[in-house]
């Protein structure tokens, strides 16, 4: 019976290991979140600001959430990551309207405070890197991870173009990435630059991830104790039953 | 002899409310078999679970707003801004899946120690009801942080309705209130989830142990311990309700609770799995996700639904998935209650089951493929097999003598804390180092802190014998 029930253990692990996600064409790479990472969360917000928050919100963020979770002075996030004008109260809204962004993009550009909760972050990190010219689409650019988007690459100055070439294996096509005029940064500094960004984008998705974290230490290890501490209780209590 | 003030006031309401009777019929002299193993620890569990989704969904009520202009906001709001707010919404998040956890090996104890066999049919009854219920509640409670899949997971569930033939159409507009689910059909969930739901869930939870209580509980032998009972009208291997099981309980809470814990403080989502990652995106009526799963706690009958061609045979296959369940007192015809006692035969069906529910609930994660929808259509035959094959093969299999009295089990936790001081000593014991020859005139024995790589492994196997032992 309970070899049976082991059995059992051993097929919930099996299902389990398989996964939510449906397996995607383009293989992501890998993010380096850093939630503690201050400095990088920093850089990140100031991207943000400099090249998303023209056309993406993240409305349930404001920039003194910034200031007090990175413990940076309220003046110091002012003049460095919040546009010029912009209270310490605001929250990050971007300038451009529902009109004008569908008559530009099409669409209205969805509000990033939860992207990378519903992407992931890897996804967001490959998806920034694998912009290349197209010529077929409006804004002369398409997207490996995200085919026919409707995003221009906001990036393209960092990181320079890149065109896609489709190899031909035993296996089927698969489209490879190359570089073909430089951007201003270099590929190292670049994928920096694109990771701060994501890790930003995560840190927002859920500001409180590093004090429920470092709280979850204390529980545990409370809970540890209370249950040797019943164990001990049921063990004596159960002495005289056999 | 005068009484002080407190025992005075103490007595005043005894006399007027019978607390000392209800607290002995169903705690002190409320009689359990003493041979309760793990599978026992799920019943008081959902409880618990109960409890921290009452507590934590009021909190949660007072900053939610059911509106779908408002919803999503709220919810946001209360993960951000509310203080310990994230905490209560992850432990309600969690909980509820926590809850399908639990109840779902609850209900699978009572299947494997056939728990719902007379005189205990009423009780699998109430306790299925209870499952519906709980269906019912987790289905509108999803809907409530509007959400993407919140948003169309309702919308094809809501639909099933219209698959009914003539009044179908009807239906589903008078459960929606709205030709697509609108904020009417938010403003009714959150009413069925808050008030109508819960209360109806109380009541059956009241009634569940009641019912047990006036029969008594079963046990993994599948004996009847009030047969066998001492001058005194005692069971001879029952024992107090409380004090034995209610710190044995409180173990299990704190095991339970670690696991809880780790979940909400490490991986609230997951993986997707308690929450769904399209459920960040605020619903769209516009636009349709791609893949629409629902919880995994109702993928096994979802994938019933898909695995069956057509519409309205796929909502009767779905709903007959858990009206079976119900039938299942009058379909096993065998009077032997515990898998301990029971035959090859059975034992295998139920093996089978397990692997058809397992792998249906995978298959409802994922997209119908044909091939998957392939496996999904041999497992929904054995499961619905298992079931109503039962009046056949429970007559037919060979079944063990079932014993007089509960036999001793020895527990794993008591193996392994039998053995563990033992490889602790054979660890850290120091032990005299062989002494070199020249040295050992004038210095004696050395000594050294180091394991004897034999007599550790000794110990381990003695332990994996012994743990095998008991698995057998």
């Amino acid at each position: 019976m309970k070899t049976f029930t082991n059995t059992l253990l051993l097929l919930l692990l099996l299902c389990l290991s398989f996964g939510a996600h449906a397996a995607e064409q383009v293989e992501l790479q890998k993010a380096n979140i850093n939630p503690n990472d201050k400095a990088s969360l920093l850089r990140g917000a100031k991207h943000f600001v400099t090249y998303c928050l023209g056309c993406h919100s993240a409305k349930y963020m404001r920039y003194l959430r910034i200031a007090l979770d990175e413990h940076v002075d309220e003046k110091t996030v002012l003049r460095d990551i919040a546009p010029e004008g912009a209270s310490i109260y605001d929250q990050l809204k971007s300038a451009m309207n529902k009109h004008d962004a569908e008559k530009w993009f099409g669409t209205q550009p969805p509000d990033l405070s939860l992207i990378s909760r519903s992407r992931g972050p890897d996804w967001l990190y490959s998806y920034l890197k694998s912009y290349y010219v197209d010529a077929s689409r409006p804004f002369g650019v398409n997207n490996l991870v995200f085919p026919d988007t409707a995003m221009p690459n906001p990036l393209w100055q960092q990181q320079g173009e890149q065109h896609a070439e489709i190899r031909k294996t035993i296996w089927g096509g698969h489209t490879e990435l190359e570089l073909v005029k430089p951007g201003v940064l270099s590929e190292h500094e670049f994928d920096r630059m694109v990771n701060d960004l994501v890790n930003f984008l995560d840190y927002v998705g859920e500001p409180e991830k590093v004090n429920r974290e470092s709280l979850g230490k204390f529980v545990l290890l409370f809970l540890l104790v209370f249950t040797v501490i019943a164990y001990l209780l049921k063990k004596e209590y159960w002495r005289d039953i056999h | 002899m005068k009484l002080n003030r407190f025992a005075q006031s103490g007595n005043w309401i005894l006399d007027r409310f019978p607390l000392a009777q209800l607290w002995n019929d169903h705690m002190a002299h409320y009689y359990a078999p003493k041979n309760f193993n793990i599978w026992y620890f799920f019943g008081s569990l959902a409880l618990l679970v109960m409890v921290n989704q009452f507590a934590t969904g009021i909190l949660l009520t007072m900053n939610y707003k059911p509106d779908a202009k408002l919803a999503f906001d709220s919810v946001e709001y209360i993960m951000r801004d509310v203080n310990w707010g994230w905490l209560i919404r992850y432990m309600h998040s969690t909980g509820a899946s926590a809850f399908f956890i639990v109840v779902y090996l609850h209900m699978f104890r009572g299947i494997m120690y056939g728990s719902f066999k007379q005189p205990r049919e009423l009780i699998w009854i109430f306790g299925m009801l209870i499952f519906v219920c709980l269906m019912a509640e987790a289905f509108m409670g999803y809907l409530l942080p509007w959400g993407q899949m919140s948003y169309w997971g309702a919308q094809v569930i809501i639909s099933l309705f219209s698959a009914i033939p003539v009044i179908g159409d009807d239906l589903s507009l008078w459960v929606r209130g709205d030709y697509v689910v609108s904020d009417a059909t938010l403003n009714r969930f959150f009413a069925f989830h808050v008030i109508a739901v819960p209360l109806v869930l109380v009541m059956l939870v009241f009634m569940h142990i009641v019912a047990l209580h006036e029969v008594g509980s079963n046990n993994p032998d599948g004996i009847d311990i009030k047969k066998l009972k001492d001058v005194n009208g005692i069971p001879l291997d029952g024992i107090p309700f409380h004090p034995y099981y209610t710190v044995k309980d409180l173990f299990g809470v704190g095991v339970f609770l670690i696991f809880f814990t780790t979940v909400i403080f490490y991986m609230p989502e997951m993986g997707g799995y308690f929450l769904e990652h399209a459920n960040f995106i605020p619903a769209d009526p516009m636009k349709t996700p791609e893949h629409i799963a629902p919880v995994w706690y109702f993928t096994p009958f979802y994938a019933i639904l898909r695995a069956i061609p057509d519409k309205f045979a796929g909502v009767i296959g779905m709903g007959g998935a858990i009206v079976v369940l119900f039938l299942l007192p009058w379909l096993d015809r065998n009077p032997v209650r515990s898998i301990r006692y029971r035959g090859g035969l059975y034992k295998k069906a139920l093996l089978l089951f397990i692997i058809s529910f397992v792998s249906l609930g995978y298959l409802g994660t994922q997209p119908a493929t044909p091939t998957a929808t392939l496996f999904a259509r041999i497992f929904t035959a054995v499961y619905f097999g298992f079931f109503l094959l039962m009046p056949l093969y429970t007559r037919w299999e060979k079944t063990k003598p079932v014993p007089k009295r509960v036999t001793d089990h020895h527990s794993l936790l008591e193996d392994i804390e039998e053995q563990l001081p033992l490889i602790i000593e054979e660890m850290t014991e120091l032990k005299p180092d062989r002494p070199e020859i020249g040295d050992a005139a004038f210095r004696g024995s050395f000594y050294s802190r180091r394991a004897k790589l034999g007599g550790v492994r000794h110990v381990a196997t003695r332990l994996a014998n012994s743990i095998k032992k008991s698995l057998d």
